[in-house]
């Protein structure tokens, strides 16, 4: 790849991505009211499950009473993510909590319940943190429980760590909400420019890149100018760059940002530090700005409650652990045409079973649809290979060859055709005239390949304990051999001496024998 | 409160298979209109019967392979092959016949492949190639376009032409029947006949045959309709015709005298049907832009060498089942570069 070899410019021009959709995007609805809170409820159910990686585990003993703030978790992992109260209050159970998923499944977690008190329990602020040791705040992100906000999930501090061999030449702060309805990120750009562009010059030092971007949709209207106008307060212009970037799904993504932004592509199975970018979504910026100059770890975030399906669309911010319901109920509750409850957006969001489920560090939207918005339940109709998937698939795959191999179990197959590389954006389901529910078939097939990887593996690893195994017998034999024949050759020249010896004292024996006087 | 679930995306498709196949048969009315036109309404009849028979066998097919009825009829795809099946017909052939070629296409190469989705050749053009060999005189038994018609046939003759095979007196299959230009084009070259002499005849328009060259220009806007509606891309089209002109224009140009004019070939036949409307099928196709582009290029050569070589008149039908062989193969090699890799 010759490009990656000149220096990064990024914002003189802009690059395609292929695919995509051009989608409604719905997102002044929830834009028009103001920011709102959620308050504080009875109850914060927190699953420990907030990350992707490793999953902490639970520092505190039921009936512990927490401050607001205090780190609740333990981990070993480097990538985990802590979770910390949201609120002063007592901890009443520790074990399972539902969490958003269709299944309503539990998960591990614990309870809190509020006494709604002040006490907080806030890390030492670092103020000059454009001199800091980037160590130091890399443990301040990792003691603060930050996680890519864009629904990602991933453990910012590990990529925040400074790389020697590979140098970051862009950050890209990513304020482009690729789903319709999402306008959480919008918000938070609009009223809180400041801590996002201080949260972005902190990872920009943490990282020492050399140019920071702040990518946003070019439907956003005021967001431009009010991030323009707060550099231009901060007397930061010269650290980061506003660019806009068309509003096409699924624009948000990292992958396609990337691409959009410096032309490059992130190769296939690597990472955006591959070709010398780092990603950070804005929120997780502001959440950044916070735990290092306040010392707040994440407590919170900004949810879009939105969609047709509640009397008063908007923004709230609200605590980790709220009843999804209580956010239904700021927007002025349901319609009585709702009929889909979705954590998400409406391309690759989560249809959830009830409201009584807490927001996590994912919930970046609760989208309520009516009949009128869904899908009307259609039956699937076999493949017609019109190749409209394969059009709009933004990883350049061709879906409807996947579908066939995960249908006729040919994993392996759908892994050749590069199925690890779907992003599960959920263009090609979207389009499919077929009403296929491709991204299920794509989930599936990803799952199997890995139960037969860490089968592989397994196996591998077997084969190789064995192996080591037979090599460590062998060699035990080989010594036992080696010093049987040592001995035995010891043996047969100690033979040999005393043999020699005997030899000789029979001969001075004999000759004593005849030659006495001697 | 409580809500059902569903998988995303959870907003509905902006396309159906229906509205996919509705847009087809849209698409195939200015060109049907036109056929009507100059040659007269027989092809009605033969497009009712042959939507008909379709169905017939669509409805007996499914139950047979104990599949769900109405979804698939729903989707409309027996009425597309039907009418596409139809209009590579002679107008006035006889109604057995019809019947017997759209069986063919339903039930063997369509359900017995598995159905919607999984045929390897195109229903349609299988019908007609069937009929085209088992019925050679009946399946080739053309019109004249109604200008230059001695006799014009009406609803009520081309009926009974149909069902009974028998013409309202004083007519004659001898009479009413006429070669077409391509066949006109193929025994004059056979016999070294220069092809402005063989233009003189007064089958020929402006580039190919009388009448037949306005039916391809409205299959032509059909075409564009479907791919202003994104219901086809370009590539097959354009491959197609692209590689008729890049062909025939050397051999044209080398000796204009006794080989036709490039858009002659594209005006002529079944080339501009079949390039908007039956190589575009993507169930038989190609998958990707470049397979499509590909597919398209074959399918062209093989038709201009069937139209030269072959033992038929017109190769599009043939052509196109010969690349529909080749798409397994077509598409493990055009596959395209995937992100990031
Ligand atoms: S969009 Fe659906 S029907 Fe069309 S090729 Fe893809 S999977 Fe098949
Ligand atoms: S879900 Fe996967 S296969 Fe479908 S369009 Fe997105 S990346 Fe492509």
């Amino acid at each position: 790849m010759l490009e990656t070899e000149q220096p990064l410019r990024v914002g003189h021009r802009l690059w395609h991505f292929h695919g995509g959709l051009k989608l409604r995007h719905w997102k002044k609805i929830s834009m028009e009211s103001p920011l709102t809170s959620a308050g504080l409820p009875d109850r914060l159910e927190l699953p420990l499950r907030q990350n992707i990686g490793e999953v902490p585990m639970v520092a505190v003993q039921p009936g512990d009473r927490v401050l607001k703030g205090q780190q609740l978790t333990r981990t070993n992992g480097s990538v985990s993510a802590h979770i910390h109260a949201p609120a002063s209050g007592v901890v009443t159970e520790i074990g399972t909590v539902r969490a958003p998923h269709p299944s309503g499944l539990e998960f591990p977690g614990l309870v809190i319940e509020p006494d709604g008190t002040d006490g907080t329990c806030y890390q030492e602020p670092i103020s000059d943190w454009l001199n800091a040791d980037p160590n130091l705040l890399l443990d301040r992100v990792f003691h603060s429980g930050i996680v890519g906000l864009g629904g990602a999930l991933f453990p910012t501090h590990a990529k925040l760590r400074r790389s020697e061999q590979r140098p970051v030449e862009v950050l890209v702060l990513n304020g482009a909400e690729c789903e319709p309805y999402i306008s959480c990120d919008e918000t938070l750009m609009r009223d809180r420019p400041r801590e996002i562009i201080r949260g972005a010059c902190i990872m920009r030092h943490m990282l020492n890149a050399r140019q920071c971007v702040i990518a946003i949709e070019d439907q956003m209207g005021v967001v431009e100018q009010v991030l323009r106008d707060a550099l231009e307060e901060l007397g930061m212009s010269d650290q980061a760059l506003v660019v806009k970037v068309p509003t096409i799904y699924p624009e948000g993504g990292e992958k396609q940002l990337i691409r959009v932004l410096t032309g490059r592509e992130v190769p296939s199975g690597g990472l955006p530090m591959d070709v010398g970018v780092v990603c950070q979504n804005v929120a997780t910026a502001a959440a950044t700005y916070r735990a290092v100059a306040l010392g707040e770890p994440l407590m919170s975030r900004i949810v879009s409650v939105t969609g047709r399906g509640v009397q008063q669309p908007c923004n709230v911010e609200a605590l980790l652990g709220t009843p999804i319901s209580r956010l239904t109920a700021a927007a002025g509750g349901y319609t009585d045409q709702a009929q889909r409850l979705i954590m998400g957006g409406p391309m690759m969001g989560l249809s959830l079973p009830d409201d009584d489920l807490p927001v996590t560090k994912a919930t970046n939207c609760v989208l309520v649809l009516t009949h009128r918005d869904v899908s009307p339940v259609a039956p699937e109709l076999p493949c017609i290979r019109c190749g409209e998937c394969a059009r709009v698939c933004p990883a350049q795959l061709q879906p409807q060859q996947l579908l066939w191999h995960i249908r006729a179990s040919e994993f392996d197959q759908a892994e050749d055709l590069s199925l690890a590389d779907c992003i599960e954006c959920g263009c090609c389901a979207f389009v499919c005239p077929s009403q296929i529910p491709l991204v299920d078939y794509y989930r599936y097939g990803k799952t199997e390949n890995r139960v037969r990887a860490a089968d592989r593996q397994r196996a591998e690893h077997s084969k190789q304990r064995l192996d080591a195994r037979n090599i460590r017998l062998e060699a035990q034999k080989k010594q036992r051999k080696e010093r049987l024949a040592r001995k035995q050759k010891a043996l047969a020249e100690d033979g040999k001496k005393s043999e020699i010896e005997a030899a000789v004292a029979r001969s001075k024996a004999r000759r004593a024998q005849r030659d006495p006087e001697a | 409160m409580k809500f059902a679930t569903a998988g995303a995306p959870h907003v509905p498709a902006p396309k159906s298979v229906h509205w996919v196949m509705l847009q087809v048969l849209l698409a195939l009315i200015p060109g049907t209109a036109a056929y009507v036109w100059f040659f007269g309404p027989g092809i009605l009849v033969q497009i009712t019967l042959a939507v008909a028979a379709a169905v017939a066998f669509e409805v007996l097919m499914l139950r047979l392979r104990r599949q769900p009825v109405s979804p698939f009829l729903n989707d409309l795809s027996a009425p597309v092959t039907a009418v596409l099946y139809a209009l590579c017909l002679p107008p006035l052939m006889p109604w057995w016949t019809v019947v017997i070629g759209m069986g063919f296409a339903i039930v063997v190469a369509k359900h017995l492949y598995g159905g919607l989705g999984f045929n390897v050749f195109n229903p349609a053009m299988v019908g007609y190639v069937v009929v085209l060999i088992a019925f050679p005189r009946e399946a080739t038994s053309w019109l004249p376009p109604e200008m230059l018609a001695e006799h014009t046939i009406s609803f009520g003759a081309a009926l009974m032409a149909i069902f009974t095979g028998e013409l309202p007196a004083p007519l004659t299959w001898d009479a009413v029947t006429q070669a077409t230009p391509l066949d006109v084009i193929r025994t004059g070259a056979t016999q070294d006949i220069m092809i402005s002499e063989i233009r003189s005849n007064p089958l020929f328009g402006d580039f190919g045959g009388k009448g037949w060259e306005w039916i391809a220009n409205f299959y032509l806007l059909g075409g564009l309709y479907l791919l202003f509606r994104r219901v086809i891309t370009w590539h097959v089209p354009v491959a197609v015709m692209g590689v008729v002109i890049v062909m025939t224009l050397p051999v044209y140009l080398f000796d204009p005298g006794t080989n036709p004019f490039p858009l002659q070939h594209i005006f002529s036949g079944g080339i501009v049907l079949g390039a908007c409307f039956v190589a575009t099928d993507p169930v038989s196709g190609a998958a990707s832009p470049l397979g499509r582009l590909v597919f398209g290029g074959g399918v062209a050569v093989f038709t201009l060498m069937i139209r030269r070589w072959g033992g038929y008149p017109d190769g599009f039908a043939f052509a196109i089942l010969m690349m529909n062989m080749a798409v397994p193969l077509i598409d493990r090699y055009t596959r395209p570069r995937v992100f990031g890799q």
